[in-house]
């Protein structure tokens, strides 16, 4: 059976108590969902969510910012970075490919955790381990690190309530290093579903009473990974090993904003290289003109020609439409483009549009 | 799990309600609940012939496209427009109100191939 090789959550069993639906994901088996995607995600966007994000890795570095080597690993300024504060970026290969996006917190001067996907843990830790200089340490604190993620627009009058007003002062981008239930904990004012939110990181020991907790409030309710999916697709955000890996480089995901070209950083020759000779393929946004909507993996056809391929694509629950991203041809990255998306069961007439899908999110609220 | 006396069922998790030369044809509680929250219903045109395990109608919910299957060789007599206007129907009626199509069927024979209530019982508690 691959169900008992795949990792569960400390709060599985909580999970299945709610007769949540489970799926494997980067190696665990995680919530899709409780209630139903679609209910889940309006939730989301009216009121709060609390989502299980356990299975994502956590990295301690000990180090100085550039002389431990970390600068040079991503993609954005780590040695400017102020305390209290985290930037989302890359780690690239020499040829550009994009290994993992993460988030860089900068606990102390020269102390910093790394948020890292759950199916590349191993290879990020490897990759950061090869390039780290001797000074510096590098540890894998995921195995007893949990991640709880409180979503939506009154998630600050939530926190507030839970653990006073210090959360108000908290900016995008943030964070605090805090006591919750007598553990240190780190609270941040980060997300992925483009609503205000926050990420808490706490000991695994932890989860469970700070989970149900927070559900205490009737305005938070549980979300699985199927809501967090659709969420973060109506923002045009990508998901790594779908949108974004090692064959797409940030220029070609359209994420530019991500890399801090005034610096050095392993793989930034191939993005000058890119950025000078254009780019062979362009990450875009589309919208269906149906409820039916674009898959991954489906065609992309513009000019009665096959100009690329669908990476991610969904029912929006908050626009009422089908809408998708994926990599298209130079040349057929234009706003207004009209395509049409084509896989073996049909095909469906689509436009390429700007992004966010959703325009209304709160997230900088 | 809701499984009505009385309806013909497949593997495939359709049913078929009987009633002398017609049928009316949907998708199981079983199917709808494994579906999640469906988008899209795409159903043929009124006339269309369709044979026995053909492709009757696509289904899309949030997650993934799914085709429905003709249960009994039929001609389309009506489609249920309700459900391509509300495709949440399926999901909350799924043996009501969210019924597909109703046909004539051609080959009164072809009923012996379908399963009894008891019969679709059993065979999904086996794939658990």
């Amino acid at each position: 059976m691959e169900q008992t090789r795949l990792k569960q959550t400390p709060l599985f069993k909580l999970h299945d108590d709610l007769s949540a639906k489970f799926a494997p994901f980067g190696g665990w088996l995680m919530p899709i969902q409780y209630e139903g995607i679609i209910a889940e995600h309006n939730w989301t966007r009216e009121s709060a969510s609390l989502f299980d994000i356990c299975h994502m890795g956590e990295f301690i570095i000990h180090g100085d910012a550039i002389g431990s080597g970390l600068d040079n690993i991503v993609t954005f300024n780590v040695s400017t970075l102020p305390l209290g504060s985290c930037k989302y970026g890359f780690m690239l290969n020499k040829e550009g490919g994009i290994i993992d996006d993460l988030i860089v917190y900068r606990l102390e001067q020269e102390k910093f955790m790394l948020v890292v996907n759950a199916a590349t843990r191993c290879k990020d830790f490897n990759h950061i381990k090869s390039n780290l200089s001797t000074e510096a340490t590098l540890d894998d604190i995921s195995d007893h690190t949990a991640k709880l993620d409180l979503q939506g627009p009154v998630s600050r009058d939530v926190m507030t309530g839970f653990l006073g007003p210090n959360i108000l002062a908290l900016k995008y981008f943030s964070f605090l290093e805090l006591t919750i239930l007598n553990k240190k904990a780190i609270v941040s004012r980060t997300g992925y579903t483009g609503e205000l939110g926050f990420e808490i990181y706490i000991d695994s020991e932890q989860a469970l009473e700070l989970w149900n907790r927070l559900l205490k409030s009737e305005k938070v309710r549980p979300a699985g990974l199927g809501a967090r999916d659709t969420l973060r697709l109506e923002m045009g955000l990508p998901l790594y090993g779908q949108d974004i890996s090692e064959d797409t480089t940030p220029l070609e995901a359209g994420l530019d904003r991500f890399v801090d070209f005034k610096k050095d950083f392993i793989g930034k020759d191939i993005l000058l290289e890119q950025r000078e000779q254009g780019l062979n393929k362009k990450l875009v946004s589309f919208i269906s003109d149906t409820r039916r909507s674009p898959r991954h993996d489906d065609k992309i056809i513009a000019e009665k020609k096959e100009v690329g391929q669908v990476t991610s694509g969904s029912f929006s629950p908050s626009l009422g439409f089908g809408i998708g991203i994926g990599y298209v041809e130079n040349g057929y990255d234009w706003l207004g483009l009209k395509i049409a998306v084509k896989n073996y069961r049909s095909e469906l007439a689509a436009q390429i549009t700007d992004k966010p899908f959703y325009k209304s999110g709160s997230a900088r609220k | 799990m809701n499984i009505p006396e009385g309806l013909l069922y497949t593997k495939e998790h359709e049913w078929v309600k009987i009633e002398g030369a017609l049928a009316l044809i949907g998708i199981t509680d079983y199917a709808q609940n494994s579906l999640g929250d469906i988008t899209f219903v795409d159903l043929p045109e009124e006339g269309t012939e369709i044979k026995q395990t053909d492709t009757l109608a696509t289904v899309e919910s949030v997650k993934a496209a799914s085709d429905v299957y003709m249960p009994l060789s039929g001609r389309v007599k009506k489609l249920n427009q309700d459900i391509v206007d509300a495709p949440e129907i399926v999901n909350q009626s799924p043996y009501e109100k969210g019924w597909f199509v109703a046909i004539d069927i051609t080959d009164e024979a072809e009923k012996d191939s379908l399963m009894t209530a008891s019969d679709y019982k059993n065979y999904v508690e086996g794939l658990a």
